[in-house]
């Protein structure tokens, strides 16, 4: 799994980017109302390793990177419980992620369906299956050639966040845009 | 008084399995065995006569229990019926005296395996063997029964097992109604030495059988996901083991995630999901051979994998653009039929015993619920009308229950209902109880529960009082249970 085995280096290199993007998580939430839950921050997220040298990982990415996708288009969005609707407050990722990808055509993307753990196995196949399709039709309707996109449902099988509680669940049912290919 | 029992002792050899016992194979046997299964020949008139039966063993304990495991499973018992079973106090198991058999090397080990399988079954209880009166060495001869019955037995199973000239393992066996004084079983098995726990749990399904009414469930294997590797790196592999945790081995190496492993007709195969980054696989596998075949390549994730009863066909999950219907492959041409085109997710889909019928998984009512369909697609009506969501159906090896999992208020069930949907009752509760599979005897459940520690096994019976953790400690989850072995 491309997205969760990363060369030690790399990975302290993530830990600290990683560190710095859990702080900005924990700033107080805006109180205003919200129709559904507030996006969880990106946290613990590790971007697809890069082509380039390590050292460049700490300074500003490289335009058409990896990193450079996952820090200024973002590769995550999250569904509402047992639902596979683009949310809201997903919409400008997804906006973000589709203006990106056309600004670098070489780039494929794999998007990865996830469900949280409350529900049994083989449906949260099917429904992580239904969120990265959701999402591959968003960035279809946006532009982007099917072609460069593939799909898989991890279910309940890879959590982003694993810990349990409503909040854990809220970052685990997500789609992740993961780049397969052609970035800098 | 010496009774006839070796005239009527019936002899029941057993086939030889996997590579150890078969490079011990002195030849003839495996040929033999296989034309005359053991399992017919286990139901054949015990010494004790079907006549002359008489189960005063099962006084107080396994007559109550018989009877409330056929009510949970009787279409013809009312539905007050079995929530009042199901609520009533747990029942006294059966006291059993199991000395240790004498003979041959591994005769200790074999009755120790049997007191075990009886135990665990929750219906038994073996005594202690420090509190049991001296018995004769010859198994013919009737124990003094007066000095069993002041240890409180009811049932006594004395065993003498020896290995013949020819290699053979003969273990008999005499199961004595202590306050009948009469014998209930006297039968002699035969393998080889390498398969002397088969023989072992031959003898304890037999012991089961004779005093529940019930076939047994001992010499089975499971096959199931080991769970290892953290929640973020997960490691998901197959492994196999004997029912009782003896005999565990990996069956994939775990450079993938394997899910959902399903034994065929003849527990030779298995049927599971691979799961990679670029996407899902469904395999066949040969337990015996190691050899894997994939059951073709699909344009989006295929999962939920199951054989019918004949082990001609695989039923499964095949989604398209987000839209998961359910198929049914012909294992032998790999030719795949679509059964559902519903907008909503099909899965989980499980065949009635007799193939004409098919429990699946859909929320196309809004939220998972049970339905029923023809094998062939259509006829699609709605059993699980209560509340909560229902998944993961799968119909008993009788025909007479389904079992699921429900998930209701923040907490998981694993449950049981008739087909037609009625007379649904809960067995179990958790944070999370998942993934149900049937003993072959229709009566015990395995499933995996996750108290938030990881998944474990676990086995309940249909009546809902016999909760164990099954014997296998490390994390693991998608039990399969084989059928009786051959």
């Amino acid at each position: 799994m491309t997205r969760f085995r990363i060369p030690a280096a790399r990975a302290a290199l993530i830990i600290l980017a990683t560190a710095s993007l859990a702080a900005c998580a924990s700033r107080p939430k805006p109180m205003g109302p919200v129709a559904t839950t507030a996006p969880p921050p990106a946290y613990q997220t590790a971007p697809a390793p890069g082509p380039g040298p390590v050292v460049e990982e700490t300074g500003a990415p490289t335009p058409g990177s990896a990193r450079d996708f996952v820090i200024n288009a973002g590769d995550l969005v999250y569904f509402d419980t047992d639902r596979f609707n683009v949310r809201d407050d997903a919409r400008a990722i997804l906006d973000a992620q589709a203006a990106w990808l056309a600004r670098y055509p070489a780039v494929r993307v794999r998007i990865e369906g996830n469900a949280d753990e409350r529900g049994t196995r083989e449906y949260n196949f099917a429904l992580g299956a239904r969120r990265a399709a959701a999402v591959k039709d968003y960035l279809v309707g946006h532009g982007l050639p099917a072609g460069r996109m593939d799909t898989v449902s991890y279910g309940k099988e890879h959590p982003l966040d694993t810990g349990s509680g409503e909040e854990s669940w809220a970052h685990n049912r997500n789609a992740h845009t993961l780049i397969t290919g052609g970035a800098r | 008084m010496r009774l006839l029992f070796l005239r009527l002792a019936t002899p029941v050899s057993l086939p030889f399995m996997g590579r150890a016992s078969r490079v011990s194979d002195r030849g003839g046997v495996l040929g033999r065995s296989r034309k005359t299964p053991p399992r017919s020949l286990r139901e054949s008139p015990s010494p004790g006569g079907e006549g002359k039966e008489r189960l005063r063993l099962s006084l107080a304990c396994i007559v109550a229990l018989a009877t409330m495991l056929t009510a949970s499973v009787d279409l013809r018992a009312a539905r007050a019926d079995i929530v009042i079973n199901v609520d009533q106090g747990a029942t006294q198991p059966v006291p059993i005296a199991i000395p240790a058999f004498g003979g041959a090397a591994m005769a200790a080990q074999i009755s120790g395996v049997v007191s075990a399988d009886l135990q665990r079954s929750g219906l038994f209880r073996p005594l202690d063997p420090a509190t049991f009166p001296a018995l004769g060495p010859d198994l013919n001869v009737k124990p003094g029964f007066d000095a069993w019955k002041a240890i409180s037995a009811q049932g006594l199973l004395t065993g003498a097992v020896s290995v013949d000239g020819d290699g053979h393992l003969r273990a008999s066996v005499r199961l004595w109604d202590v306050y009948a004084g009469e014998a209930l079983i006297g039968t002699e098995f035969t393998s080889t030495p390498a398969n002397w726990r088969r023989v072992a749990h031959k003898i304890a399904d037999a012991v089961y059988a004779k005093l529940t009414g019930q076939s047994g469930y001992f010499d089975t294997r499971v096959v199931f996901v080991a769970e290892g590797g953290s929640k973020a790196r997960p490691v998901r592999r197959l492994e196999i083991m004997d029912q009782d945790g003896a005999n565990p081995s990996y069956l994939t190496d775990g450079s993938y995630l394997a899910f959902t492993p399903r034994f065929s007709a003849n527990s030779q195969e298995v049927a599971y999901m691979a799961l990679r980054p670029t996407g899902s696989t469904l395999y066949l596998l040969n337990i015996e051979t190691g050899r894997q075949e994939s059951l073709g390549r699909f344009p989006g994730m295929v999962f939920a994998p199951r054989f019918s009863a004949d082990g001609r066909k695989v039923a499964f999950s095949l989604e398209k653009d987000g839209n998961t219907d359910i198929y049914v492959m012909d294992v032998a041409s790999h030719a795949a039929a679509r059964l559902t085109s519903d907008a909503a997710i099909d899965t989980s889909p499980s065949f009635s015993p007799d193939g004409g019928q098919m429990v699946f998984n859909s929320d196309r009512g809004g939220s998972p619920q049970l339905y029923v369909m023809n094998a062939s697609g259509g006829g699609v009506h709605r059993i699980s009308f209560g509340s909560g969501r229902y998944t993961t159906p799968v119909w008993s090896p009788d025909g007479k229950l389904i079992a699921f999992t429900k998930q209701q208020g923040g907490e998981f069930h694993i449950g049981v209902m008739r087909p037609d949907g009625s007379d649904e009752h809960l067995l179990t509760t958790s944070y999370l109880d998942e993934g149900p599979t049937w003993a072959p005897n229709s009566h015990v459940i395995l499933f995996s529960r996750d108290g938030g520690s990881g998944a474990h096994l676990w086995s309940i019976d249909v009546s809902g009082r016999q909760l164990v953790a099954a014997p296998y400690g490390p994390r693991a989850s998608d039990p399969a249970w084989s059928a009786l072995l051959p």
